[in-house]
């Protein structure tokens, strides 16, 4: 294994499919019209000086070192700004170059700290590499002028001399090493869409400055790290690059934090990590990241990891460590017990969103195979299940229908439900790069949500509509766009049900779904929600973006489907540009649902009624499958507390955080006699746990992991599991205990029979990954590359199906006691309920969650900002502190839940989506009053928390 | 959650399912509420259903009473210790 190094042609590539020929130090090259010089002689192999260009940002031409001379033309254009056109004849080595350049790289040179050796960049700075290019022998000014290099000159100090700002707890910024090329600034306007850097001051005076000459964590950084990427000497730098040293080897893996699924180079030394690159090849991020993908990987290695696995007989007990087999041989004998005990439906099990699709496979294999019933369910439910059932009854399947890509080529984007530059933070940033361009966006969230306003980006129209009637504000744009006449008549006519869809836009067309009568209890106006109709209708290439705020309600089967009629009423389906395209949370909760995680469907979402589907599956595991729907999550809740379920194998999830009513489910758990958990850390599941079985990180094994654009990316192990055992073999292990023949000696052999079984994932093996770098399903004889964009030719289904959606308030509704609406979301800098994020430095932005009060709520209660205080509803309470912002609207609040202090899911109800159970976690009725100190249920918790991390033999490791 | 708050659920869930289905076209109201049951509704809840139905359907939307005829009634009560020879204890 080697360090992968990519080329960096000098400025992006051209669109353009016109080709020029020209010829550069005597060879014929051939590129699309548009290319620069540099990047047109990087092709053809030959290499031009540079230090202010790199492919990642528009060219700038302020270095001049990449100076070349075309025949015909006088002076010394640059080559990294000026494009190619045909028959010229480029030469990019003469004498006079030479000396330019010999002078340039000797004026850098000369306000440079000569600290080479034991510079972090040493090996990896690209103003050595052009010192050695261009042949600098001496540096005839000397070292002694004026500088930024020295804190003192003599004994004057310097006063263009700046200390080291190490402020950002994953890179330093060390201005005595800045060659001013403005890189960093170009990444993040360009690459990251930020703006958080300038270029301070003219000349030899200027200086890159974190807005308004702040600290990097004081200023508007995000910490994404494009600018320490572009950054071509030590200047900004990778602390964990200044700590350890250059990396030797590197290996493609994916980012196993969100539904985006970036794609980086794993960068080693031996078995440490060294740091995260993103990789340009990546199809979903090119070559771009966050915070948390790039930087937030320390909780593998955190002290809190559970290393062993352990077992202890009451939950009051504290853990006892023992050896695998002996955690495997309990397991199967208490499973096997409560069966004969209670019946053969009395356990289930949770796949992860977190883990492979490998992993997810043979977890709902062991379920199936194994257990002999369907009780397998994943947190999908929590969040994506109504995408499922919506969209699979619209379209036919129940995927994102574009790729990544598309948004460079949509023209008008609903964004509802979603906070794309918080919850998946690279595609924001592709959203923004095409917004900057000129793209319309129309906001569709309770809160103002960054994209509304941010720098050079402002979205046509916000529809500040009230938590819970996305249904109403739904139908009303489909109300003004058949009312209008703004309906893709020939699109419908020919991939639709036309019947189906005279029947919908008679009822869209009531005068009930008008903005005007919908107003009065959505919040939105109607000459808003109407203007905002009219632009999606008529505006071209017309895209919508969903997230949680979409599907996390009662009605969230529903509003997944008026946005599915809104797609097809306007012909936005099957090309570029255009299409329905939920935003998923976690890395692999697509995967996780391709898997066969829900307890009514095998893996490509076949019923398990199915028989054609049940036999593939019974042959070649050698069993008979029940042909009943298992139980969902809050179902295995419910049936424990009363008594029938009563044992559960949880992978890779924390149901006691991340479900909703936490009460209920620490009685349904509570109430088991077998809960297993398998996990990284001792979770807040874990608190009720009989058997703990380690965890291994992504880094520790190999996988695939399918992102919200169904990509099916390769996870690849750059080291030993801490644990021993990659979570596939942990599983293996336990159906072996359970008496199944199992032998999987690596994950290709899983995923080979994923492909013999699951026919959208017919082609797809490790070796065809490794030649296609990633494939989108379906990928299969008809599909042989995959699929980047769905229903091209018509629906999977045949037709396209028109549901009619009427709006039906949530039963959770406000009143004198409870007044006011509280609404959930995520933030950039935390994942999910934090089990990880919260074991890195990334909690530097986030300590805590907040609760946003509008100022007017806020006097009316007497609370001022930061103020402790208590938000109750009908199931709970807990305690928090205030922020008080107008991003929410007058009656509405809203918190994070990444800290399982807060215990923000102790106030959410047991309502549901009607279709599937999802729950309805974005409306809760609540009160806010001032408090002075956390909950009895808070005191109890932690008390509880602190009593079941006790490891017997050990000092309690506190998190 | 006692047994009463367990019914209610349920009683509240088939209603939710329910009320969607009244909104669609006539032909399709029953027929969607029984497929969506069968579909989804593992065999215990279903014959917790049918035991709210058969003892009055007590706030069961009428939609849900005229739907029943087309949900699968579970088979017998599952006992334990007698599922098809998986659950042999260890
Ligand atoms: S880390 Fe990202 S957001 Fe921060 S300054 Fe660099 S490019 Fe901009
Ligand atoms: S910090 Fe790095 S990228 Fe930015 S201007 Fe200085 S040398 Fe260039
Ligand atoms: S968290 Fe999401 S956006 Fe960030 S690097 Fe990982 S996959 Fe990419
Ligand atoms: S690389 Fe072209 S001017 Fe700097």
């Amino acid at each position: 294994m080697s360090l992968i190094h990519e080329i960096d042609y000098g400025t992006p590539a051209s669109r353009s499919e016109r080709q020029v020929t020209l010829t550069i130090d005597g060879r014929a090259v051939t590129v699309p019209e548009g290319t620069s010089i540099m990047r047109a002689s990087m092709e053809a192999g030959i290499q031009i000086p540079k230090l202010c260009a790199t492919d990642m940002v528009d060219a700038f031409g302020s270095c001049r070192l990449c100076l070349v001379e075309v025949e015909g033309r006088n002076g010394t254009p640059s080559s990294c700004t000026t494009p190619v056109s045909p028959n010229m004849v480029v030469h990019t080595q003469t004498g006079r170059l030479k000396d330019i350049r010999r002078g340039v790289m000797e004026l850098y040179i000369s306000d440079h700290p000569l600290d080479c050796l034991t510079c972090a960049a040493n090996g990896d700075c690209e103003l050595q590499d052009m010192a050695g290019a261009v042949g600098l022998r001496d540096v005839r000014y000397g070292y002694q002028g004026e500088n930024h290099v020295r804190a003192r000159n003599d004994d004057a100090i310097n006063p263009k001399w700046m200390p080291k700002d190490e402020s950002n707890p994953y890179f330093t910024y060390d201005p005595s090493k800045c060659i001013v090329c403005s890189r960093c600034v170009r990444a993040c306007e360009e690459v990251q869409g930020t703006f958080a850097l300038t270029i301070e001051g003219r000349g030899f005076e200027s200086r890159v400055s974190p807005g308004a000459h702040e600290h990097f964590l004081d200023s508007e950084c995000v910490s994404c790290g494009a600018c320490v990427q572009a950054c071509p000497t030590a200047t900004l730098t990778e602390k964990s690059v200044i700590a350890i040293g250059q990396p030797e080897h590197s290996a493609v893996t994916t980012c196993a934090y969100c539904g985006v699924g970036c794609s980086f180079k794993a960068e080693m030394r031996g078995e440490e990590l060294v740091r995260m690159v993103p990789w340009k090849d990546g199809q979903a991020n090119r070559g771009h990241s966050c915070v948390k993908g790039r930087f937030a990987y320390g909780y593998a290695s955190h002290r809190d990891r559970i290393l062993n696995p352990m077992i202890r007989e009451n939950i009051s007990d504290p853990w006892r460590e023992v050896t695998w087999e002996e955690a495997f041989s309990h397991i199967a004998t208490e499973f096997r017990r409560i069966q004969y005990q209670y019946g053969r439906d009395a356990i289930g099990g949770i796949t992860s969103s977190r883990c492979t699709n490998e992993e997810t496979f043979l977890v709902q294999k062991l379920v199936r195979a194994g257990f002999g019933n369907n009780n397998v369910d994943t947190c999908a439910r929590v969040c994506h299940s109504p995408t499922g059932y919506g969209l699979g009854q619209a379209f036919g399947t129940s995927a994102g229908t574009q790729n990544f890509d598309s948004i460079e080529q949509s023209d008008v984007v609903i964004v509802i439900g979603a906070n794309p530059t918080d919850g998946h933070p690279v595609f924001g940033s592709r959203l923004k790069k095409r917004l900057r361009q000129g793209a319309k966006l129309i906001v569709i969230d309770p809160r103002r949500i960054d994209l509304v306003r941010t720098p050079h980006v402002e979205a046509a129209y916000h529809l500040p509509l009230k938590p819970g009637t996305n249904v109403a504000v739904m139908t009303a744009l489909a109300h003004v766009i058949v009312t209008e006449g703004l309906a893709a008549e020939a699109f419908i006519r020919e991939r639709c049900d036309w019947s189906e869809f005279e029947d919908w836009a008679a009822f869209v067309s009531d005068k009930a779904h008008s903005p005007e009568v919908t107003e009065s209890f959505t919040g939105v106006p109607a000459d808003l929600l109407r203007g905002a109709a009219r632009l999606f209708a008529s505006g071209g290439n017309g895209a919508i973006y969903y997230g949680l705020g979409v599907t996390e309600h009662s009605q969230g089967s529903t509003t997944v489907m008026a946005i599915a009629n809104l797609a097809m009423a306007t012909g936005n389906i099957g090309r570029p540009g255009v299409g329905v395209n939920p935003l998923r949370g976690q890395n692999n909760v697509q995967g996780s649902c391709d898997m066969g995680s829900f307890p009514h469907e095998l893996p490509g979402y076949r019923h398990i009624s199915d028989d054609a589907t049940r036999d593939t599956f019974e042959k070649l595991w050698g069993v008979t499958l029940n042909n009943e729907p298992g139980l969902r999550i809050p179902n295995m809740l419910d049936a424990a507390v009363e008594g029938t379920f009563k044992g559960i194998y949880i992978q890779g999830e924390d149901i006691l955080q991340s479900d909703p009513d936490t009460r209920h489910v620490s009685a349904g758990l509570e109430a088991m006699e077998c809960v297993v958990v398998h996990d990284l850390f001792l979770n807040e599941t874990a608190n009720y746990a009989h058997v703990f079985l380690p965890g291994s990180t992504f880094l520790e094994k190999d996988g695939t992991f399918t992102n919200a654009e169904r990509r099916i990316n390769r996870v690849r192990r750059v080291m030993t599991p801490k644990n021993g055992l990659a979570d596939w073999e942990v599983t293996q292990k336990l159906a072996q205990a359970m008496g199944l023949n199992w032998n999987y000696a690596h994950p290709s052999e899983i995923m080979d029979e994923i492909a013999a079984t699951t026919p959208s994932f017919g082609m797809v093996s490790y070796d065809y990954l490794d030649k296609m770098g990633s494939v989108q399903w379906p990928c299969n004889e008809a599909h042989p590359k995959g699929s980047p964009i769905m229903h091209v030719d018509g629906f999977v289904r045949g037709k396209g199906k028109f549901i009619r959606t009427e709006y039906v308030a949530t039963d959770e509704r406000t009143g004198p006691r409870f007044p006011l609406l509280l609404t959930t979301g995520r933030i950039l800098s935390q994942y999910n309920v934090g089990a990880q994020t919260r074991r890195t430095e990334n909690v530097i932005w986030h300590a805590e969650d907040r609760l946003e009060i509008h100022p007017h709520d806020a006097e009316q209660r007497g609370i001022k900002d930061g103020d402790w205080i208590k938000l109750a509803s009908r199931s709970g309470d807990t305690t928090l502190r205030a922020q008080i912002t107008d991003r929410v609207s007058p009656g509405v609040v809203y918190t994070t839940f990444h800290h399982p202090d807060t215990q923000a899911n102790v106030i959410t109800t047991d309502f549901s989506d009607w279709a599937t159970n999802c729950p309805e976690y974005k409306v809760t009725a609540v009160q806010v009053s001032p408090s002075n100190g956390p909950t009895q249920w808070q005191e109890d918790y932690n008390d509880l928390s602190n009593r079941s991390r006790r490891i017997a033999g050990k000092i309690q490791a506190a998190e | 959650m006692s047994h009463d708050q367990g019914r209610e659920k349920l009683i509240r869930m088939a209603n939710q399912i329910a009320t969607f289905f009244m909104s669609q076209p006539e032909t399709d109201r029953a027929k969607g509420v029984a497929t969506h049951i069968n579909k989804f509704w593992e065999p215990r809840m279903r014959r917790h259903l049918f035991e709210c139905l058969d003892e009055g359907a007590d706030g069961l939307m009428p939609l849900v009473v005229e739907a029943s005829t087309l949900i699968h009634r579970p088979s017998s009560q599952a006992k334990p210790g007698t599922s098809n020879g998986i659950a042999k204890p260890l």
